[in-house]
């Protein structure tokens, strides 16, 4: 069963990871990426990483991906519609540096390729593999664990910093009416304004424009 | 029952064959009553508005008006099917079907009852339920994206807004009944309340938990997606006959299987008096009070504004639910290093 399963899921999951790049409008690219990210869950799920497999889908398909049709869909991308020397030239490289990284990894499955995992993957270890992953994670890769989280405040205070100042950018014209900044519109679209960082990232913005 | 099994051919002795027929039945039975229940619903909605509003409500078609939603369905599938002309043909129609099947695939982890009246129990299958609502996004975004209609955007937009939102706090006040049941499978969750409900130790949780609910379901006070004052029909404006449907169905299967998690979650699931037997019964009493909740909200409540509802989650919702998780999390330490 579980081999059927496999194949069945690897060949969407190449088979939607190739129509990412082949396909001309990025809103169906984003789809074949989120049913990719799906078959990658379900390689996940019978490798018996249930919570790694559903973390997959929460994050990578159900949250990512979502605010990525967003922002694509926001920007309303037609075709691609540009031609000419410079996209031939981008279009040879790429397919150099694709059958370049095709050749490697051909090599490398000459080496030493079996259908499968060489070991079969244990039994469903102990009650169910989230604890192991919680314990793993909130001691030996403690670190690893506090860096990433560390990057990603620093990301998001960024954008903070970043959407805050080109809206308090906007009094700075003399023409522009005072109620701009305050729509509901604009309150709405910035959600993640949230945290304790953004009125300590937005202050000294403020006291630039004043000054 | 062992000769029988012998009488098998050599497929169906495996065990994994077993276990998908055996699968494959249950799921055959559990689609066709969340069916029947979906039609249920619709008419008690409708009756229930009716008594609220001092109307009667349908009471033409059979006893009680008791076959209207068998005219309803009649009446939908013998609509005209349209498609507008610059959609996005092929997302235009896959749209309906993902509105359907994330929340039947919630179904397979839910346990109606004790033993075997549960599709499969597995150790995540609260994340499956938390995967399946965010996947859930993508019928309305779709739907809205490929109608090639203004209002239709707006609704999608809205709704992908919301549901992100609505799903970060919905996702962590779940986490302090799971650190009090220790496990994320359903099984689990519903063995450890079986001498007090979750909702006794989380009764915060729980409200949060169900006005998520409500949000995550664009149902009334959060319909905002199909705002009809300002949005005509929201993301389903250029939907017509079956596929205007299954998006009703969606929404209706959603509201099902989100009170079926509310119930394992917080409500103790099939625990009740009685014998084990009585589980599915005790199951689905609790099941039809919070389906009336839904309803009762609906027509009580008038719509949030947009900025409203994105404070609501973000500053409100999601720093509650945050703040319950250390502290649930601060007290079983506690509790466990007396």
């Amino acid at each position: 069963m579980a081999p059927v399963l496999f194949v069945g899921f690897a060949l969407l999951l190449v088979l939607s990871s190739v129509m990412v790049i082949l396909h001309k409008n990025p809103v169906t690219s984003a789809l074949f990426l989120v049913s990719a990210f799906c078959s990658l869950a379900g390689i996940y799920l019978l490798l018996h990483a249930e919570f790694l497999g559903m973390v997959q889908v929460i994050v990578y398909a159900g949250a990512i991906m979502v605010l990525f049709l967003f922002v694509i869909m926001y920007l309303n991308l037609g075709r691609d519609v540009e031609g000419g020397l410079a996209l031939a030239l981008r279009r040879g490289f790429g397919y150099l540096v694709g059958l370049g990284l095709l050749g490697i990894a051909l090599t490398w499955f000459a080496r030493g390729w079996s259908a499968g995992p060489a070991a079969p993957p244990p039994e469903s270890p102990a009650p169910g593999n989230t604890q192991a992953i919680g314990m793993l994670l909130y001691s030996r890769y403690l670190f690893p664990f506090e860096i990433t989280s560390v990057v990603l405040l620093v990301a998001m205070v960024g954008v903070i910093v970043i959407a805050r100042g080109r809206r308090g950018g906007i009094p700075e014209a003399p023409d522009m009416p005072e109620a701009i900044p305050d729509t509901p519109a604009d309150r709405g679209e910035a959600p993640p304004a949230t945290g304790a960082a953004p009125p300590a990232a937005a202050a000294p913005k403020r006291s630039v424009e004043g000054s | 029952m062992i000769a029988h099994l012998a009488a098998l051919p050599g497929v169906l002795r495996d065990p994994t064959v077993q276990f998908a027929l055996w699968a494959f039945v249950k799921i055959f039975i559990i689609l066709n009553v969340m069916l029947g229940i979906v039609s249920y619903m619709i008419y008690a909605e409708r009756k229930i508005a009716g008594h609220m509003q001092a109307r009667v409500g349908p009471n033409r078609v059979g006893p009680f008006g008791l076959l209207q939603p068998i005219a309803d369905v009649l009446k939908l599938f013998f609509k005209e099917e349209f498609i507008p002309d610059e959609a996005n043909k092929v997302v235009y129609h896959i749209a309906p079907m993902l509105a359907v099947i994330p929340a039947l695939v919630t179904f397979s982890v839910i346990p109606f009852g004790p033993g075997a009246l549960t599709v499969t129990d597995v150790n995540v299958g609260l994340l499956v339920f938390l995967a399946m609502s965010s996947l859930g996004v993508y019928a309305i975004t779709l739907a809205g994206w490929s109608s090639n209609n203004k209002y239709a955007l707006l609704g999608g937009l809205r709704s992908s807004a919301q549901m992100i939102s609505y799903e970060l706090a919905m996702g962590l006040s779940t986490i302090g009944v799971l650190l009090i049941a220790g496990s994320l499978s359903m099984a689990d969750i519903v063995n450890a309340q079986r001498h007090v409900w979750m909702v006794v130790w989380q009764p915060h949780a729980f409200l949060l938990f169900m006005i998520c609910a409500l949000a995550e379901t664009n149902r009334a006070p959060f319909d905002l997606p199909e705002a009809e004052a300002e949005l005509v029909a929201g993301f389903h404006t250029e939907y017509s006959s079956m596929k205007f449907g299954l998006f009703f169905l969606g929404e209706f299967m959603n509201v099902i299987a989100i009170s079926c998690i509310a119930v394992t979650l917080f409500l103790g699931g099939w625990n009740g008096p009685g014998p084990a037997a009585l589980g599915i019964v005790w199951f689905l009493i609790k099941l039809a009070f919070l389906l009336f909740f839904f309803i009762w909200v609906r027509w009580t409540f008038p719509r949030l504004r947009y900025d409203q509802l994105m404070h609501l989650g973000w500053k409100v919702l999601l720093p509650i639910a945050l703040l319950n998780v250390v502290a649930t999390a601060g007290v079983l330490w506690w509790v466990g290093n007396r």
